[in-house]
């Protein structure tokens, strides 16, 4: 049974250095107020899966030094531009890249939630992306003739890191239409979520309340935190934070800079 | 500048935008990825002229978008070819179609890098109509070989593939693609550019006919529509581009409590 900890902190204390933490892309609701006591906390070594993408959380995870290996489909700041810290360290060779493609990572968490080893998709064949990725394979359709195929691997996080609107006491954890959320859960063996509030009363109890949560014998944990993804948005609550994302572009696409930024909103706690 | 221009004359992402509308052509289905306003505008503007069809859905909209088994939904949908048309581009683009949406130079140590492949590698193949959007047209974009294949633009007879690009829309001109010959065919060449131009900043070879039309330019009524009803609408998922283009502002998003 989940429970609600007292502190960010000791919710996010099963994310070890070295873990594959899986994370969502941005516009379901990016876990941001856990992603920078994360680095607070100087996390290290991380396998992060952006499930399918991600934006300035893998950028900051990335240029505070917390990743190890780079598992997704694409990193940008969307109309910001590039993700910067993402981009130097894929030219100075400090990270290792995963790429893939979206369908693909989706593939391979539907894989670990039903529990098989593989799982197929079509495309891929002839592309750079599958060359690049020996862990894929390509079969002869055995229900076809001559007709290739790739399977993927399932893919079994050791955690998945979620922010949603709120959670009960039981730690059931509504997540409504963000249904990838189920998938990330399913598939991961630990999941930690971040809510905007505690809901009085049990989720589960109520169908049109049912049919978007997230039952709490997935959730290792649960902390509350308002307004958990700032600067990203959290859909049907809050928008992006423009003015924020924009400064961010611009001090992140120097080291100093990134720095500097690490500081002011990291480090220093600011919020918004 | 910014913001919206006067009524006889039209910017560039209106032009294109139109272009884009009228290969869409008659579609049930008409699904927006990341980073695509313009592809964006020209869908919503399709669902305008069509008084609600086709469905459009846009990724990471909550108002116009129809999916609700999450971001799988669209993969999946695709795979089935319930998705009838989508859109792609490339930091490189070669003329048998191919997409590069990775890096440039050697891959494993890259002189540039992008944000990554999306859902190419995989849309590229299942949806019928693929079109290319790629607003630099120079060299740069446009280049004999991509370093890295995203996705291929055709494959061998046997991989299956129901889908694949029918047309490539750049700032300069309209290509359309054919698969039988594996190239590009200027189409067509927006006001005020020239075929001598387009063949000079283009990376590739690529056929033409003798007389390449000019690209029509967007009716009055269509300028309208698209400074009227869509830029409102594509300000949820583009600020900026709407702000810039349209000169429409978002207003302050609301917080709103659930359960």
């Amino acid at each position: 049974m989940a429970v609600i900890a007292r502190t960010l902190d000791e919710a996010l204390a099963p994310i070890a250095d070295g873990c594959v933490l899986a994370v969502p892309r941005e516009s379901s609701g990016a876990p941001m107020a856990a992603t920078r006591a994360l680095i607070r906390r100087g996390v290290r070594r991380l396998h992060l899966i952006a499930l399918p993408t991600s934006t300035l959380q893998a950028d900051l995870l990335i240029g505070a030094g917390c990743v190890e290996t780079l598992e997704t489909s694409a990193v940008s700041l969307g109309e910001f531009g590039p993700a910067p810290r993402f981009t130097a360290a894929i030219l100075s060779g400090s990270i290792r890249m995963m790429d893939a493609t979206c369908p693909a990572l989706h593939a391979q968490f539907q894989a670990a939630e039903k529990g098989v080893p593989f799982m197929p998709l079509r495309g891929l064949v002839g592309s750079d992306v599958l060359a690049h990725r020996p862990d894929w394979k390509v079969v002869d359709n055995p229900f076809g003739n001559n007709d290739p195929i790739v399977l993927l691997p399932a893919l079994k996080p050791d955690l998945a890191l979620l922010h949603a609107p709120m959670a009960d006491r039981a730690g059931n954890v509504f997540v409504g239409i963000q249904r990838e959320f189920f998938s990330m859960a399913h598939a991961a063996k630990k999941t930690v979520v971040t809510v905007e509030k505690i809901h009085d009363g049990n989720l589960l109890s109520d169908p049109l309340l049912a049919a978007g949560t997230l039952p709490g014998f997935y959730v290792e944990a649960v902390a509350v935190e308002p307004r958990g993804a700032w600067p990203l948005p959290l859909p049907d609550h809050y928008g992006v934070d423009a003015a924020h994302l924009a400064e961010y572009a611009l001090l992140a696409t120097t080291p100093e800079g990134f720095a500097d930024y690490l500081q002011r909103y990291v480090y220093e706690r600011r919020a918004a | 500048m910014s913001g919206a221009p006067p009524e006889n004359t039209f910017r560039d992402e209106e032009l294109l935008a139109d272009t884009i509308c009228r290969l869409i052509g008659d579609a049930r289905h008409v699904a927006v990825g990341a980073s695509s306003p313009i592809p964006a505008t020209a869908a919503l503007l399709a669902r305008e002229r069509g008084r609600g069809k086709p469905y459009v859905s846009l990724l990471g909209s909550r108002a116009h978008t129809f999916f609700t088994d999450g971001a799988r939904e669209l993969f999946d949908c695709a795979g089935q070819g319930r998705i009838d048309v989508f859109f792609l581009s490339g930091g490189q683009i070669d003329g048998a179609g191919n997409i590069n949406l990775v890096s440039v130079g050697d891959y494993e140590h890259p002189k540039a890098r992008f944000p990554g492949s999306f859902g190419s590698a995989y849309l590229y193949y299942v949806v019928p109509k693929v079109i290319l959007f790629r607003v630099e047209h120079s060299r740069r974009t446009l280049v004999p070989r991509v370093d890295f294949i995203s996705a291929p633009g055709v494959s061998p007879e046997n991989v299956f593939r129901p889908g694949g690009p029918i047309a490539l829309i750049t700032n300069r001109c309209l290509f359309e693609f054919d698969r039988e010959r594996r190239r590009f065919r200027l189409a067509s060449v927006h006001p005020a550019h020239s075929v001598a131009e387009v063949i000079e900043n283009t990376g590739f070879d690529f056929d033409r006919p003798a007389d390449v039309p000019t690209t029509s330019s967007p009716s009055a009524e269509t300028l309208h529509l698209l400074r009227s009803t869509v830029a409102p609408m594509l300000a949820e998922v583009y600020p900026q581009f709407a702000a810039q283009v349209f000169g429409v502002s978002r207003g302050l998003p609301e917080t709103r409590p659930v359960g």
